[in-house]
């Protein structure tokens, strides 16, 4: 009984730190730019996929094991410096201030095209990297053993969402952001360089979403089709959460990585619905999410 | 207290955002017919009382009775339904459409049981929007997008589609703001002419003290929340406390 | 003046309604099943255009689709019931009545809000889909061989002949939407998309507006999955996923809301471009539709309805000078 209750947690909160690590970069990226990016699940692919590309590299240098992450943290940064420009500068900046469904249509585009971006470079074969996964061996709790990477990626979430909250709230740059995402034009008007922010928030989200493919990749056969479900599970934990709000991603997160999980173990046939479920729920009885206050229309 | 006279009575009427009080027990009743402007500095609580009487916002505390029946808890299009009608400071026009077809949206709302098969375009409803341009003089701006359209002519069309259903009751909200001060009298003129010949009760904002003189036969003053003075114009504008809090301050306004 | 407007434009509707069907005789078979499955999918996209005038996108309309499609396919293996015109009267009828019962529920939302919700809705129902394996689960299941008033075609006019019956739905239901979009309600719902508040002010219901909208976008969303259903003579729940939906809502904004036609023109526009870079391209399709994607959205950002209203404007000018 204590077990699968632990278990169900710990296989929830692994979840979870997962889906937050993409969901925090969705939320930011719409919290400034007033975007909801459908080709996020793109970029996390990507990353998945430069992960799976580097790291044998990575080792065939005879490079030590241990550093190994350090390969999985380039290749995150290399798709977000890539992609970044492209997207943001390129494409999406035409777009600004225009109705937000119709920007949702553009970056589904753009996942359309990065969906045979990856079907080009890398094919349609799939590609294991399970080596990083073993460098922190496994941990014992009773009678239940877990990897230590899965564990550790709850560190990485804590650690990510962390630097992205107190970088914001307590450098002088995040407090430029936040007056970005208060009020643009204001911020505008008084000598910030909205283009420069945009840009910047951007590639942090891209960096996010890119981030979460590399230190997946391990964990999953990286293929064809990765990326279709991670756009709708993260949408689902910015909706639940609020559009826009980091305290919100991570209580979306926690519950679809703990709704899902308990849905393993007890009722797997609700598994695959459970999220949009939640999502749906939060949407009828909250349809701002937790975090997101209403706003009040002026005549 | 005959109730019986009053079309609107408005009952112990407060109402705080905050710490911000908009509305401290405010009692007003309007007799059916009267011409009623509302002045006072911004932030008196106005628009408040307008917002509230047309049910946009609800008061803490009060009630508000229009032709003895309680509409404080109804919504604005109940409201609207019940012969209420109002426009807006900055005007609630249909920007791509032409000043004609907003008047064609403003007579649809009006009329009960659509049929889906009957043009919105038919020659009933082009002869009563006719009628309703010409008492306005909207006549030459009736094919034209509003959007394209001067200030002063949104304003009257703002007007003139609150008018479409025949209220009882029309509210403006400052109908000659946003208008140059050579246009205001005009324009007054114009709403005047359109609104006379119907028994109609019309309650206004307006900070022009000249014009609130010339258009209403009774003034109310708002001062922070709370109504300071209540009569003729004589009575309220040689008020102490007017002169005071709401006219001294109009003279220092920049137009 | 209206009578004859509208009396021109039945004329006119039935007028290309023939040239369509005679068309149809002469065109290579790959190109009647193109066409088809552009009039299924512009009849989705014909509700999201609803929808729009109203001021709403669906993201989700992959739901109706999916219940129509469904509707039609359990209706011939667990019913027997195969009669074509029949099938997609009844999945309008019933899908209709499902936008009824779901409107409301969304009518209260706006914006990314009502997308995101309605897009919520659609995958539920692809989880529940791919989890029933009464029904096929994630394979979905056969269709019955449709037939045409107790006729069954013969496998060379089969596709002909539900080509037939689509064009001559498809003229009707144009003719009725235009009724509609004439009509007071429906310039209500144009207004609605301007400024809801002022329509609320001016005495009407945006709310009711907006589930009237959502039961025809319903409705017309039904009957686009069971036409596609027949067509492919195959039903899955990829139909409701999210991507199908997404396909409606970028044939909604390639033609814009100004005009039915260039709905079904969109949709033959993508069905072409699907069948030709899936041809020709094969792996790289969706890069292709992508990229045309991006492309009209930045250079005919109202639609190519906005050409037709232009042109229709003009041809109207001459015609009173």
């Amino acid at each position: 009984m204590f077990d699968e209750i632990l278990t169900i947690f710990l296989d929830g909160a692994i979840y979870a730190s997962w889906l937050f690590i993409v969901a925090l970069g969705l939320t930011f990226v719409f919290g400034v730019l007033k975007i909801l990016n459908i080709a996020h699940g793109g970029i996390y692919a990507l990353g998945a996929y430069s992960t799976a590309t580097l790291v044998p590299i990575f080792y065939s240098l005879g490079m030590p094991e241990e550093l190994v992450v350090l390969a999985m943290l380039f290749s995150a940064l290399a798709v977000a410096i890539v992609i970044t420009p492209i997207m943001e500068r390129v494409i999406l900046r035409r777009f600004y201030g225009q109705d937000e469904v119709l920007i949702v249509l553009v970056t589904y585009a753009i996942y359309l095209v990065l969906e045979d971006v990856q079907k080009i470079i890398w094919g349609m074969k799939s590609f294991y990297v399970s080596e990083p996964r073993e460098i922190l061996g496994a941990v014992e709790m009773g009678s239940l053993y877990y990897v230590g990477y899965d564990l550790a990626l709850i560190g990485l979430a804590i650690f990510c969402g962390l630097a992205l909250w107190l970088s914001l709230n307590k450098t002088k740059s995040g407090k430029i952001v936040l007056a970005v995402i208060h009020n643009p034009e204001i911020s505008g008007c008084m000598g910030v360089n909205i283009n420069k922010v945009y840009l910047a928030a951007f590639f942090v989200g891209a960096f996010f979403a890119a981030l979460a493919g590399s230190f997946t990749a391990p964990l999953i056969s990286v293929q064809v089709g990765i990326s279709v479900a991670v756009v709708i599970e993260s949408f689902a934990v910015v909706i639940i959460g609020g559009l826009g709000s980091i305290p919100g991603a991570v209580i979306g997160a926690l519950i679809i990585g703990m709704a899902r999980a308990a849905c393993v173990h007890k009722l797997p046939e609700a598994e695959i619905f459970i999220m949009y479920l939640c999502m749906a729920g939060m949407l009828i009885f909250r349809p701002k999410g937790l975090f997101q206050g209403a706003q009040a229309r002026k005549i | 207290m005959t109730s019986t006279n009053y079309i609107l009575k408005a009952e112990g009427i407060n109402k705080s955002f905050g710490a911000v009080i908009a509305a401290n027990d405010i009692n007003i009743n309007i007799q059916s017919g009267e011409k009623v402007s509302l002045i006072g500095s911004n932030g008196a609580g106005k628009t408040t009382f307008m917002n509230m009487v047309t049910g946009y916002l609800k008061p803490d505390t009060g009630s508000i009775i229009f032709e003895n029946e309680d509409i404080t808890q109804l919504n604005p299009r109940n409201i609207t339904q019940k012969g209420i009608s109002r426009s807006f400071q900055i005007p609630q026009i249909f920007e791509p459409m032409t000043a004609w077809e907003n008047l064609l949206v403003a007579l649809g709302t009006s009329q009960e049981n659509h049929s889906f098969f009957k043009s919105a375009r038919s020659k009933e409803n082009s002869e009563y929007i006719d009628e309703i341009l010409n008492r306005f003089s909207l006549n030459e701006f009736a094919h034209r997008q509003v959007s394209e359209l001067p200030g002063g002519v949104r304003k009257l069309l703002d007007i003139a589609m609150a008018l479409v259903r025949k209220p009882k009751i029309l509210l403006l909200d400052e109908p000659t703001s946003g208008v140059g001060s050579e246009e205001k009298y005009p324009l007054m003129d114009t709403i005047a002419k359109a609104l006379s010949g119907e028994n109609l009760t019309v309650i206004f904002v307006e900070h022009d003290m000249d014009i609130v003189q010339n258009y209403s036969d009774r003034i109310i003053a708002f001062y922070s929340g709370s109504v300071i003075a209540d009569g003729n114009s004589k009575e309220v504008l040689g008020d102490s406390k007017v002169k005071e809090y709401v006219t001294g301050k109009t003279q220092l306004k920049v137009n | 003046m209206t009578h004859k407007f509208y009396n021109n434009l039945i004329v006119q509707s039935i007028f290309l309604m023939s040239v369509l069907i005679i068309v149809g005789l002469f065109i290579p078979n790959w190109l009647v099943f193109v066409i088809t499955k552009a009039i299924a999918y512009g009849l989705v996209a014909l509700g999201i255009v609803t929808l729009m005038r109203g001021g709403l996108v669906s993201f989700g309309q992959g739901f109706v689709f999916a219940i129509g499609g469904y509707t039609a396919g359990l209706l011939g293996t667990q019913a027997g019931l195969t009669d074509a015109v029949l099938l997609l009267f009844i999945s309008f009828l019933f899908t209709g009545f499902v936008g009824l019962i779901f409107g409301p529920l969304l009518a209260r939302y706006r914006d990314i809000f009502f997308a995101m919700l309605s897009l919520a809705f659609s995958m539920v129902l692809y989880g529940v889909l791919i989890k029933i394996d009464a029904i096929g689960g994630s394979d979905g299941f056969v269709l019955p061989e449709s037939t045409y008033f107790g006729i069954l075609p013969s496998s060379d006019y089969a596709d002909y002949a539900l080509y037939v019956v689509s064009i001559i739905l498809t003229g009707i239901v144009s003719v009725l939407l235009r009724y509609y979009y004439n009509s007071t309600p429906g310039l209500i719902a144009l207004a609605v998309r301007e400024n809801e508040l002022r329509v609320e002010y001016l005495g009407a219901s945006a709310f009711r507006v907006t589930v009237l909208n959502f039961t025809i976008a319903a409705g017309l969303g039904g009957m686009g999955g069971a036409l596609n259903g027949i067509a492919l003579g195959h039903i899955d729940p990829e139909f409701s996923y999210w991507t199908t939906s997404g396909e409606f809502v970028f044939i909604s904004i390639l033609a814009g809301y100004l005009s039915v036609p260039a709905v079904f023109l969109a949709a033959l526009l993508l069905e072409l471009v699907r069948s030709f870079s899936g041809r020709y391209f094969p792996d790289t399709w969706q890069l292709i539709l992508g990229v045309f994607l991006i492309l009209s959205i930045i250079y005919i950002p109202t639609g190519i309805g906005s050409f037709f209203k232009k042109f229709m404007d003009k041809l109207n000018k001459k015609k009173n000078e």
